[in-house]
C-alpha cells in the first residue's frame, strides 16, 4: 500500500501540540519578516509518528535483508560499534578541547592510524578524509605534491584501467589531470602491452582497483606496478575492494604508493544514512611528508611516572588540511571497535569468508548466467543479466524481479566493460542458508526469463510501487511534492 | 541492427557521413541500443571550433550510463544539432537521421581512410558479442 505524503494527510486546524498562554508580554515579529507562503502540514502527534514509522518500515536495509550490492560491501554493522560510539567519554568531547583533556580520543586515533598502516603495509595513515572519494582526491593531491616537489611538472596524465571504480577518473579529472583509459585483456587483467605503450614521462601515476570491479585479482599486479614505477609514475590503490585481501596480502608490500580505505565498507561502519563515511589514506615512506595534517602522534614521551602525551603534528610538506577538525571521529570509534573485536586472525577470516561466499554463489549460478570472465573470483563477481534466447530481457529486469523475491538488487550496469552487468557481492556476514535462498531466486528468475518474460518486464509486483519510469524521472525532475500557488 | 552501407564507422561507435569534403557525425544504432533510454545530451564543442580526431564533442547520458562521443575526424565544426538538447531521445529512435550531432568541414581526408566500412563495422559489433 502506498503511504500518502504528509501534506496529503494534513487536515486544516489539526494540531499536535498545544502551548500554554504566554506569561510574558507578547512581542510580535515584524510583519514584513513573516513568511506566509510555506504552509506546514497539520497533523496530530500520533499521525506523525505513524507516518514516519510506516515509511521507515518500507526501507530496505542490511538489518532487514540480504543486500548484495556489488562494490559497496554491504556487510552487517555489528551493534557493539554503536555501543562504543555512544560511550559518553567520546560523545561528550569537543574537538576544540585542550589535548590534555581528550587523551582517550587521541590514543584511539593514534592506534587506528597504526593499525590501518599495519593491515595495509603502509608507513603512515591520515584519518581526515570524509569518505572514499574524498580519500581518492587526497591521494591524488599527494601524488601531485610529490611530483611538484621534485620539480617534475610535465606529468599531466593519470592512467585508469577500464575495470576501475568510476570515481577514479572523476578524481583524476577533478585534480586537473588528463585521464587516459587502459584496456583490460581477455582474462580481465590490465593489458600489459597497452600499459607499456601508455607509460611515458608524462604520466603522474596509475589508479588501480585490485581486486578490480569484475571481482578479479590482477594476476600481473607486480608487473603492472613495476611498469608504472619504471616510467616514474606512482601507483594509487583504490581500497574500496580491500575486504577481499585483509591479512592475506598488503598493498604496501605489493608496491602501491598510496591507498584509501573505506571504513564504511571494510571496517563495518554504516553506509549512507546510518552515519557519514570515512576514507583514511595510507602512504609509503617517501610520501609521508605530504600527508594532510594534523596527524596524531606522541608529542611527549612517557616515563615511569607519566603516561606519554598524545597530540597533533604537521607533516613538513603537508598538502594541508582536508577536513574540519580531525575527520569523522564517530566512524573511527566504530572501525577501531571492529578491528579490536576481530584481531589479526579474525580479519583474515573476514576476507577468506567474503571470497568463499562469493565463489559459492558464483558456483551456484554458473551455467545459468553468462560469465564474462570465468575465473575464481575474489569477494564479488559479475554476471550478464541477459540471454541470447531471451532477447527482450535486460539486467534491469532481473534486478526488478529480485525485489519480488525480497532481495536488494545487485549493482546494475557497472562495470561498463561487461554487457548488461550484474555485480554481486555477498560479503562474509551472510550464512549459507541466505546465499542459497538468493541463488535459488536467481535461478528461478533465469528460468522465468525464458518461460514468462513478461513477469520480469513488468516487475516488481510485490513492492508498494511498481516499475518506475526512469526516463521520466531523469528528464522531468519534480523535487517538491507541492508548489504553493502564490510563489512566482 | 541497422548499419547503413553508405556511412563510415569509428571503433568508438560513431558514424560519419561524407559528402564532398563535409562530414556529418552521429552515434550508431549499436551505441544507442547499448546505452538504452537516452535522457541527456551536452555538447562540448560549438560552431566554429577546430577539432581533432578523438576530441570529445559531446556527452550523452542514459538511464544506464554516461558516454562520451568523440570525433572520428579532424576539421572545423560548421553546425551542432541544438534541437537534440531538448529531445535527446531522438538518438534512440533515429540515430542516423534526425539525431545527427555535428557537421564538420575542412576535414583531414587521412582520417576518413582509417574508418571502417559497414561490413567491417558489422563484424566488429559481432566480435563484441552483441
Amino acid at each position: 500500500m502506498t503511504e500518502p505524503t504528509i501534506y496529503e494527510m494534513s487536515v486544516a486546524g489539526r494540531v499536535g501540540m498545544k502551548y500554554p498562554q504566554p506569561d510574558v508580554p507578547l512581542s510580535p515579529l515584524p510583519d514584513d519578516m513573516l513568511r506566509r507562503d510555506l504552509p506546514l502540514p497539520e497533523l496530530s502527534e500520533l499521525e506523525v509518528v505513524r507516518h514516519f514509522t510506516n515509511l521507515s518500515s518500507k526501507n530496505y536495509s542490511i538489518d532487514g535483508g540480504f543486500y548484495p550490492l556489488g562494490s559497496c560491501t554491504m556487510k552487517y554493522n555489528p551493534k557493539v560499534n554503536e555501543e562504543t560510539a555512544r560511550i559518553p567519554g567520546f560523545t561528550g568531547t569537543h574537538p576544540l578541547q585542550p589535548i590534555e583533556t581528550v587523551q582517550g580520543n587521541l590514543i584511539l586515533m593514534y592506534e587506528l592510524q597504526n593499525w590501518l598502516a599495519e593491515i595495509s603495509g603502509f608507513s603512515a595513515v591520515t584519518l581526515q578524509p570524509a569518505a572514499g572519494a574524498h580519500g581518492e582526491y587526497v591521494g591524488v593531491m599527494i601524488i601531485r605534491a610529490y611530483h611538484r616537489d621534485r620539480g617534475d611538472l610535465k606529468r599531466t596524465k593519470i592512467l585508469i584501467p577500464d575495470s576501475a571504480h568510476g570515481t577514479n577518473p572523476a578524481t583524476s579529472a577533478m585534480s586537473g589531470y588528463n585521464v587516459v583509459p587502459v584496456p583490460s585483456d581477455a582474462r580481465g587483467n590490465v593489458d600489459l602491452e597497452a600499459l607499456r605503450t601508455l607509460c611515458t614521462d608524462e604520466i603522474a601515476g596509475l589508479m588501480l582497483t585490485n581486486p578490480n570491479t569484475v571481482g578479479l585479482f590482477d594476476e600481473n599486479v607486480l608487473e603492472v606496478i613495476n611498469i608504472v614505477h619504471q616510467a616514474g609514475g606512482l601507483v594509487y590503490g583504490d581500497g574500496a575492494n580491500f575486504n577481499a585481501v585483509l591479512g592475506i596480502v598488503r598493498p604496501g608490500d605489493l608496491g602501491f604508493d598510496v591507498m584509501h580505505f573505506n571504513l564504511h565498507k571494510t571496517f563495518s561502519t554504516p553506509h549512507g544514512g546510518g552515519g557519514p563515511g570515512s576514507g583514511p589514506v595510507g602512504v609509503v615512506e617517501h610520501l609521508v611528508e605530504f600527508l594532510p595534517g594534523p596527524l596524531v602522534d606522541v608529542i611527549k614521551e612517557g616515563d615511569a611516572d607519566d603516561y606519554p602525551l598524545f597530540g597533533f603534528v604537521e607533516p613538513p610538506k603537508s598538502i594541508g588540511r582536508v577536513k574540519s577538525f580531525y575527520g569523522q571521529f564517530g566512524m573511527h570509534v566504530r572501525a577501531y571497535t571492529y578491528i579490536s573485536m576481530h584481531g589479526a586472525a579474525g580479519l583474515r577470516a573476514v576476507s577468506e569468508h567474503a571470497v568463499l561466499n562469493a565463489n559459492y554463489l558464483l558456483s551456484r549460478v554458473r551455467g545459468k548466467y553468462k560469465l564474462p570472465y570465468d575465473r575464481i573470483c575474489m569477494h564479488e563477481f559479475v554476471v550478464e543479466g541477459s540471454w541470447d534466447d531471451a532477447p527482450d530481457i535486460r539486467a534491469l529486469d532481473v534486478s526488478k524481479r529480485l525485489m519480488d523475491y525480497n532481495f536488494h538488487p545487485p549493482t546494475n550496469y557497472f562495470p561498463l566493460i561487461v554487457h548488461e552487468a550484474l555485480m554481486i557481492e555477498p560479503t562474509e556476514t551472510e550464512s549459507k542458508q541466505t546465499l542459497d535462498q538468493f541463488a535459488d531466486a536467481l535461478l528461478k528468475i533465469a528460468e522465468e526469463a525464458h518461460t514468462q518474460p513478461d513477469l520480469l518486464k513488468s516487475a516488481p509486483h510485490n513492492t508498494p510501487i511498481g516499475r518506475l519510469d526512469e526516463v521520466k524521472a531523469a528528464k522531468e525532475l519534480v523535487l517538491c511534492c507541492w508548489i504553493p500557488e502564490d510563489i512566482e | 541492427m541497422n548499419i547503413p552501407q553508405n556511412l563510415k564507422y569509428e571503433k568508438t561507435d560513431e558514424w560519419a557521413a561524407v559528402d564532398a569534403g563535409k562530414v556529418t557525425i552521429g552515434i550508431t544504432d549499436y551505441a544507442q541500443s547499448q546505452l538504452s533510454d537516452i535522457v541527456f545530451l551536452e555538447y562540448l564543442v560549438a560552431t566554429g571550433d577546430d577539432i581533432k580526431k578523438g576530441d570529445v564533442i559531446a556527452t550523452i547520458e542514459s538511464v544506464k550510463a554516461a558516454a562520451e562521443v568523440s570525433s572520428p575526424v579532424s576539421g572545423k565544426v560548421t553546425a551542432v544539432n541544438d534541437d537534440l538538447i531538448q529531445t535527446p531521445e531522438k538518438i534512440n529512435t533515429d540515430p542516423y537521421g534526425e539525431a545527427w550531432l555535428v557537421k564538420v568541414e575542412d576535414v583531414d581526408v587521412g582520417d576518413l581512410s582509417s574508418l571502417m566500412d559497414a561490413a567491417s563495422y558489422e563484424n566488429y559489433c559481432q566480435e563484441r558479442g552483441h
